[in-house]
């Protein structure tokens, strides 16, 4: 909006960013997580990430949560990559 | 109105289906298009539909189900998709002009050869002549898996064995089955089914699909933006995508998805039973009238249509009689099913077509054999 004071920047922190062959495999991982309660939520897909589907999955970076969200959705669908981004 | 014209459209539907139209109008964004949380309500409605279809058939890969805008579309897109300039196809005489035009398209473009196998004048189709129509370069089979125009149901998982035996595929028109009669698309053997929402599955208009199997590969019909791979110069090779240029109709779908609900809870196996039981309520009634009831063979089965012609009437005139003097819906005319017609000896009166639904009740059933008999009286 005209005039609006900018937020200040976020700090960034490290994320596992999960990358998708389609946007029903990503609404499948979100369901799945949901579900499992693996913590995270869909973003759009960084720019640093070349895939298929223009929707990620952002989770807190260890490995709790990428073995939980790798056993939520096993079986289901395979991603199609996991990178750790500053966001 | 008592509207028996559901194999046209139906117009009643379960109440959450408009509730999650509307519900949608408020709240969803762009599928796919963005990942705000309205973006992402679409995204999940159109996903969740894409679920519900799938379980409803039996088919394991539901990123496989492909939405376009009405079985047409998705015909189109199997036809136009699949065949190839040499190609050798099958269709029968029961089609919808959905099928037979894109077929004869492509026939008159020089681009395939065409057989149908045909149905006799009793409206049965004649399966023994199937083997005799395969050649070398038969590529696919196309058919319905029920007429439009009697509702006989076509032996699908027979004519995709046939297929399949002589190295084609099977392209199955779902559109008159899926909702009204179970669809099990392994157990019959479909490469691909091709559905509408807005008929026996009560979903809105401007929806409908394809269900590809995953040993097929098709050429989309309609090339453009799909959210994903926008670098990409082409179409993206991966499912639903592939198969999915232009901003969904995330609204439609989301009613489809409701309805889908709907009959997943309820069972399809109950609708089937539900319209056998009207139609032979309005067989047994139509045994005093003078009409001439195509079609129709003891314990074939079919779905809940029936069509016939009352003695000296023109068919147009009887379904007008019964809508405006009696309120009776009905279809007359020729279903845009030609060749059906041909084969009943009916192109030149056409029929009228009594459709029932899942909402159609033994009481519409009734007031439609009166106003058949009170037509019938009149010009006695």
């Amino acid at each position: 909006m005209p005039g609006e004071a900018m937020l200040p920047p976020r700090p960034r922190r490290e994320r596992a960013v999960v990358s998708f062959r389609s946007t029903f495999d990503a609404m499948e991982a979100e369901r799945l997580c949901g579900e499992a309660g693996v913590p995270g939520r869909i973003i759009p897909l960084p720019v640093e990430i070349t895939a298929e589907c223009g929707l990620a999955w952002a989770m807190p970076e260890g490995a709790g949560p990428r073995e939980a969200f790798m056993a939520a959705v096993e079986g289901s669908l395979v991603p199609e990559g996991i990178y750790t981004l500053a966001l | 109105m008592i509207y028996l014209n559901n194999a046209a459209t139906t117009i009643q539907k379960p109440p959450e289906v408009a509730r999650a139209v509307i519900e949608a109008m408020a709240g969803a964004g762009s599928s796919s298009r963005g990942a705000s949380a309205d973006d992402l309500a679409a995204a999940r409605a159109v996903a969740g539909t894409r679920s519900r279809l799938a379980r409803l058939i039996g088919f394991d890969h539901p990123e496989r189900v492909a939405f376009t805008l009405n079985a047409t579309m998705a015909l189109n897109t199997a036809i136009f998709g699949l065949l190839r300039p040499g190609d050798h196809v099958i269709t029968t005489d029961f089609e919808h002009n959905s099928v037979l035009r894109p077929l004869n398209e492509l026939s008159r473009r020089g681009a395939i050869e065409l057989d149908h196998l045909p149905a006799d004048a009793s409206g049965r189709l004649r399966m023994e002549e199937l083997d005799g129509l395969f050649r070398p370069g038969t590529r696919a089979v196309v058919a319905t898996h029920a007429s439009n125009l009697t509702g006989a149901v076509t032996d699908a998982a027979a004519l995709a064995r046939a297929a399949h035996s002589h190295g084609a595929l099977f392209i199955l028109d779902a559109s008159q089955s899926l909702g009204c009669l179970p669809v099990d698309m392994g157990a019959i053997g479909a490469d691909v089914l091709c559905f509408t929402g807005h008929k026996a599955l009560m979903g809105p208009q401007g929806t409908g699909g394809l269900v590809v199997s995953p040993q097929v590969e098709l050429a989309p019909l309609v090339h453009g933006g799909t959210g994903v791979k926008s670098a990409e110069p082409f179409q993206p090779e991966s499912y639903p995508e592939h198969l999915e240029a232009g901003t969904m109709n995330a609204q439609g779908l989301a009613g489809l998805s409701a309805a889908l609900d709907y009959l997943l809870a309820l069972g399809v196996e109950r609708v089937a039973e539900h319209e056998e039981g009207l139609r032979r309520r309005f067989l047994d009634g139509l045994r005093g009238l003078p009409a001439i009831v195509y079609g129709e063979h003891d314990g074939h089965p079919h779905t809940g249509v029936v069509a016939l012609n009352l003695a000296g009437l023109d068919s147009s005139a009887v379904a007008d009689r019964l809508a405006y003097e009696h309120g009776v819906a009905t279809r007359a005319g020729l279903h845009c099913a030609p060749r059906m017609h041909a084969a009943l000896g009916t192109l030149d009166r056409g029929a009228v077509r009594f459709s029932f639904g899942w909402y159609t009740t033994a009481a519409d059933v009734d007031a439609a054999l009166e106003a058949l008999d009170a037509i019938a009286r009149e010009v006695a």
